[in-house]
């Protein structure tokens, strides 16, 4: 496996659109500080970016990636090696190599602009950790939907219809039940809504690091209290790794049973 | 003629009479006079105490008649948390250049570093107070001064700390170049008419930098208010005039720069809201003039709560606040006109520096959080952006006679020096 992972990677590596993807990245970093001068504003602009942006390709790129490759798949398939451990060290090197091309495109600048020796390295770490989630999480779901549609426009057509659900209509339907039981105690409710969608929880994780959380008001504070406990903080990244964890578990299962 | 010259000789001679009957006592401790009680006892009306350099430990110290009490070279004063350290209960008095420290704390009496009672003319000033309950205190007491103090608290509760600086039932006074940190309210008026507030420094507090209950026809410029629970308090009152005074930095999850509730009449003018959770919260306040105010990086930069009618917005400067307006209703009896918006978008094509397209300021989600506060949570959420932008498209929601007719492209440039 990790000598598919490795050729993935380097694959990906050597491609252009990972060194368009770190370029972008290295750009908006520069421009952002260039143009702020303020570290924890731009980790608030920041944060817009990452998580519109990180999950959305993290689906395509997953997507593109399994339609082009799969030619070379069945190639490899007709080798000795595990059918897991092939889609697996391919998911692995999308994903790791997107997560670089983030990590080093966003830490770059700010690494010379002096981050180290800033108040914001907290929630510009906790940024880069959350959009390396992101990337591994919307990765993986791109990768199960790829292998259950063989139809390459059927593919990018969910994959594009689960971006929008995960970072739009999700919050949409979260806002209207919001709206719908205003009656009701809603706090609760709020925290499982917002846990169980990593695009909302990695928002949501982000802001309360910041100033603008006493926008929140009373509903920050129950947030705050939450998460701020080490129950709060160990259920979120728990929450995290089980979203990476089962489409992983999906793509191993669908692998082995797939027929090509 | 000569009958003038007369008058003249006479009048100085009497002043010099005067002059020479008022004494002038010291006290140190190698004095004759060891203590400031003593002191006073002693004194003829229209005397002067001097109180040298040391610590001089009493309290209780009552002064019932006209005198100047002057401190020099910073003399202490230490209450030993015993209750009350200066009380004035005469016209006339000066109290100047000392240090007061250990007010006694009590739930039952407002034990005060200096208390003035019924009392006319007073001047309190240059002095120090710490480790207080409450610091100045002003009953019924009408044309006095209170200048140039400084009031160090180390307040930690709301309900066992005091003010520094409270009127109750005073007029006329005027309250000028003080230092209040780390109190309750930091200045506290209540049933007080025709003060005058300026220049004053106010952080730090608990609750209030200022704070008006029941009074009417006061003034307060350029104060500044930073790190308050909240920066001022109108309360209950008319005819208030605020012009130039900073609020800066009223941070957290219940704080306010400028919190109105049932004010009428009043004007706010050139004052610069920056940094606070919420600029003005607006309660139930009528006729209200806001004119050449800056609002700068707020959470919301106005809330407006229900029951505020004719009130006129012009001039100010809205830059870079999370939400410019927040209403919580449908109906608008406000006017918003010819103000600088940043977050506008239009166009002006007649270059005559007004926006051809009126600026709605108030966003959707601001009315869905007024309506659900819940809601806050979806901040800076993609689909909230989307939704506010089609509510600017076709508003249904929020008020639509509620916007800026003539929006400004340029900040409007006050002149502080008005």
């Amino acid at each position: 496996m990790l000598k598919i992972l490795k050729y993935s990677f380097f694959d990906l590596m050597r491609s252009r659109w990972s060194y368009v993807y770190f370029l972008f990245y290295l750009l908006l970093g520069i421009v952002l500080l260039f143009l702020n001068n303020d570290l924890s504003k731009a980790v608030i602009t920041l944060m817009n970016v990452i998580i519109i942006l990180v999950p959305l390709i993290g689906t395509i790129f997953g997507v593109m990636y399994y339609y082009n490759s799969k030619e070379f798949t069945e190639l490899l398939l007709a080798q000795p090696v595990k059918r897991s451990s092939i889609f697996l060290g391919q998911y692995l090197g999308v994903a790791l190599s997107l997560s670089m091309s983030l990590i080093i495109g966003l830490g770059l600048p700010f690494v010379f602009y002096g981050i180290f020796n800033s108040g914001a390295i907290w929630d510009f770490s906790l940024l880069l950790v959350t959009g390396a989630f992101l990337t591994l999480i919307f990765t993986a779901l791109a990768f199960v939907i790829a292998l259950a549609n063989e139809n390459k426009i059927k593919g990018f057509g969910y994959a594009i219809l689960l971006w929008l659900f995960m970072a739009v209509i999700y919050d949409g339907i979260f806002l209207m039940s919001l709206v719908y039981f205003e009656e009701y105690p809603l706090d609760t409710f709020s925290l499982v809504a917002t846990m169980l969608n990593p695009v909302d929880l990695s928002r949501v994780l982000i802001l309360l690091k910041l100033d603008i959380s006493a926008l929140l008001g009373y509903t920050g504070a129950v947030f705050q209290k939450f998460f701020g406990t080490n129950f709060g903080f160990i259920l979120s990244s728990l929450l995290l790794v089980i979203w990476v964890a089962v489409p992983t578990f999906f793509i191993q299962h669908m692998a082995k049973r797939k027929d090509f | 003629m000569k009958k003038r010259i007369l008058y003249t000789v006479l009048f100085f001679c009497c002043t010099v009479v005067v002059t020479f009957a008022q004494k002038t006592i010291e006290v140190c401790a190698s004095c004759e006079t060891t203590t400031l009680t003593k002191a006073v006892e002693t004194a003829q009306p229209f005397d002067t105490i001097k109180v040298k350099k040391g610590t001089y430990a009493e309290y209780n110290i009552g002064i019932t008649k006209p005198l100047t009490i002057i401190g020099e070279g910073n003399p202490v004063i230490d209450g030993q948390n015993k209750g009350e350290i200066i009380t004035i209960e005469s016209d006339n008095v000066t109290v100047k250049g000392f240090t007061v420290v250990n007010v006694g704390t009590s739930y039952t009496t407002d034990f005060a570093a200096i208390r003035v009672v019924n009392s006319k003319n007073f001047v309190i000033e240059n002095n120090t107070l710490k480790r207080l309950f409450f610091g100045i205190y002003l009953q019924k007491s009408n044309h006095g001064k209170v200048l140039n103090n400084t009031i160090q608290g180390d307040a930690v509760n709301e309900y066992n700390s005091g003010n520094g600086i409270q009127l109750w039932y005073c007029n006329h006074v005027e309250v000028a170049g003080n230092t209040v940190k780390n109190v309750r309210d930091g200045i506290y008026l209540e049933f007080s008419d025709q003060i005058e507030i300026h220049n004053n420094k106010s952080t730090d507090n608990l609750r209030y930098g200022l704070h008006f209950m029941f009074s009417n026809h006061d003034t307060y410029t350029n104060n500044l208010f930073e790190n308050n629970g909240a920066g001022v308090a109108v309360m209950f009152s008319k005819f208030i005039k605020m012009y130039n005074n900073v609020f800066r930095k009223n941070w957290g999850t219940a704080s306010f720069g400028l919190l109105l509730k049932e004010i009428n009449d009043s004007e706010i003018e050139g004052n610069l809201f920056e940094e606070n959770t919420v600029g003005i919260n607006i309660e139930g306040s009528n006729r209200i003039e806001y004119k050449h105010n800056d609002f700068k990086s707020n959470g919301w930069a106005i809330k407006v709560r229900g029951a505020c009618y004719a009130n006129t917005f012009t001039k100010n400067n809205f830059l870079y606040n999370s939400f410019d307006v927040s209403y919580n209703s449908k109906i608008n009896d406000n006017l918003f006109d010819k103000n600088y918006w940043s977050n506008y978008t239009g166009y002006d094509l007649d270059k005559n520096g007004i926006g051809d397209v009126p600026y709605r300021p108030v966003k959707l989600f601001s009315y869905i959080v007024n309506r659900t506060p819940e809601t806050i949570i979806l901040l800076r959420s993609l689909f909230i952006d989307i939704i506010d932008f089609s509510e600017k498209v076709s508003p249904v929601f929020t008020p639509d006679n509620l916007m800026d007719n003539h929006p400004l492209l340029k900040p409007t440039d006050h002149d502080r020096n008005r």
